[in-house]
């Protein structure tokens, strides 16, 4: 079948101006996915307000000039520069112009100044089962699979051409037949110390992306909601281990009743059940360390995806008042840096030795001192994932707590828990 | 010569295969200034890009490979043709934007997976309606 657009959809296409152009890249796109019409979405989050290079800054202000505005609320991701001055970015001119121009020119297009990955946690929530176009892997999985709103990934530039026509290819998981889980991921095998310990979800998350590619799973076994920042964890490293856009959990998402309800079929077949064991737990949780004999640590990296106000909370409890030996750059975006200043909550953080960026995080601009044998220690399984190839450092994998008590003394601390 | 599914289209290319054997990610796998393959763990790592028919088994990863790609094409270092084995609406989505820009694309045609092997080491043609053949 191909695509069909309707009259004003064609007669935007046509035009010279910027609405005309972002009409075209949506129906191209479209073409290409093989759908066969555009449907409306009600909102939209841009991840391609991040500074890659000249051409994605040109790309923005040619949509400017054409008078180019966002027809549905548009949040953004992160930028490459901290706009609220908390920290300090190495970007050098003429990159560091580029960027800046980048930032401003998606302002004047009418996005929201959120520069978050967790705009679910920024106030924009879309309603369950209604259509949006999202950016970042995070946050697309987060919006399918806990607000059971639907998005496909969205990649750079079709996030603003679909925010700019109010429209998105009708394909993949806008269509509800595509959404239901095609195998089971259990983990009832697994120790309640560990399924209640706050590493779970980020390592069981690694694990599920690494088996499960880009497919749709159910995960069973777990008891009770485990918290929406550990959702957020485990969606965010999921989608980077392997091509996850929208996971289930029975019982706790809003698509997953339970189990019957969300698989596509009667009964899943036997080879689509993965039976999580602690052995394998084990060895996803090593992956995601590239440095496990490290004997001293230059820095601890939390905040992928950005913290939360109940994250800056447990923070400052584990810290307790203590100074820290090496930094915690602590990744956040500015709703929650209102709020850390109005109960002078990032003067005592401050003071102890963390660094608090919003806007942008430590692995997509340069902020931390570039070094040759560099060991970070982080919580995030994504900031796992990407630092050894975005910073150069390689990577030690802990608990909060464990991160904290290693900033304190310099060296790497360990609590085990078993599996 | 091959009949090829033209998916992007674009100015026809001539160069020296480069047939992937894995997978890669633009974003953090390519370097946008100099087309080199960057990504440690990739089997093609260290070769470039860049003015060569460039054929594709998949691409992985980040949402940014669009980014990357019109990146390439901008600073001229994009290949000069690229074969994909399935329609990758991420990565060909810089091409389609860099055509909007008017800048000069190279065209992604549709090959399959099969035939690339027979490809390596010739210089390859990308011809003006999609058929990919080893250049005379």
């Amino acid at each position: 079948m191909s695509l069909v657009l309707n009259p004003q959809e064609q007669a935007i296409a046509v035009g010279e101006d910027g609405a005309g152009m972002a009409m075209r890249i949506v129906a191209e796109s479209a073409r290409l996915l093989g759908a066969p019409r555009l449907i409306p979405i009600a909102s939209a989050h841009i991840d391609g307000a991040l500074y890659h290079g000249d051409s994605g800054t040109l790309f923005a202000e040619r949509l400017v000039e054409g008078g180019a505005r966002v027809a549905v609320r548009s949040t953004l991701n992160v930028g490459a520069l901290d706009l609220t001055g908390c920290s300090r970015i190495r970007l050098e001119e003429p990159q560091r112009g580029m960027a800046r121009r980048m930032m401003e020119a998606y302002r004047k297009l009418g996005c929201e100044q959120s520069w978050t990955c967790a705009p679910y946690q920024a106030g924009h929530r879309p309603a369950q089962g209604s259509d949006v176009a999202w950016g970042e892997s995070n946050a697309v999985v987060f919006c399918n699979s806990v607000l059971g709103a639907r998005t496909n990934r969205y990649g750079d530039f079709l996030d603003i051409a679909c925010a700019i026509t109010g429209r998105a290819p009708d394909y993949g998981l806008h269509r509800p037949e595509n959404r239901r889980a095609r195998l089971v991921f259990d983990v009832s095998g697994l120790s309640a110390s560990f399924l209640a310990s706050e590493i779970a979800w980020p390592v069981l998350g690694s694990l599920y992306g690494r088996e499960v590619g880009n497919s749709i799973g159910v995960v069973t076994g777990i008891a009770s909601h485990p918290g929406e920042d550990a959702l957020k964890a485990f969606g965010a490293a999921a989608a980077s281990s392997g091509a996850v856009g929208l996971f289930h959990i029975a019982g706790v998402t809003p698509e997953a009743p339970d189990v019957e309800t969300i698989l596509a079929g009667p009964e899943p077949e036997a080879e689509a059940v993965i039976r999580v064991t602690p052995e394998m737990v084990a060895k996803a949780r090593a992956a995601l360390s590239t440095a496990a004999a490290a004997k001293t640590i230059d820095a601890v990296a939390i905040g992928s995806p950005h913290l939360s106000q109940a994250e800056f909370d447990m923070l400052e409890r584990l810290i307790a008042g203590r100074r820290l030996a090496v930094p915690i750059y602590a990744c956040t975006g500015r709703h929650v840096l209102a709020s850390l200043e109005l109960d002078d909550c990032r003067n005592r953080l401050e003071a102890s030795g963390v660094i608090i960026i919003a806007d942008t995080c430590v692995v997509v601009t340069p902020i931390m001192p570039e070094l040759s044998d560099g060991v970070l220690m982080t919580n995030s399984g994504k900031f796992a994932h990407y630092a050894p190839g975005n910073t150069g450092y390689a990577v030690l994998y802990a608990s909060l707590a464990d991160c904290v008590e290693s900033a304190i003394a310099g060296t790497p601390r360990f609590t085990d828990i078993a599996p | 010569m091959s009949a090829a599914e033209i998916l992007v289209p674009g100015k026809a290319g001539e160069g020296e295969a480069l047939v992937l054997t894995a997978p890669i990610s633009f974003w953090g796998g390519v370097d946008p200034k100099t087309g080199r393959i960057a990504d440690v763990r990739h089997p093609q790592h260290g070769e470039i890009i860049s003015s060569r028919v460039l054929f594709l088994p998949g691409t992985i990863g980040s949402s940014s490979a669009s980014a990357v790609l019109m990146e390439l094409v901008h600073n001229g270092r994009a290949p000069a043709a690229l074969v994909l084995r399935e329609p990758d609406a991420i990565l060909l989505l810089g091409l389609i934007v860099a055509r909007e820009m008017g800048w000069e694309t190279p065209m992604a045609v549709r090959l399959a997976h099969g035939a690339f092997d027979a490809y390596r080491g010739s210089t390859v043609k990308v011809a003006d309606d999609g058929a990919v053949g080893v250049a005379a």
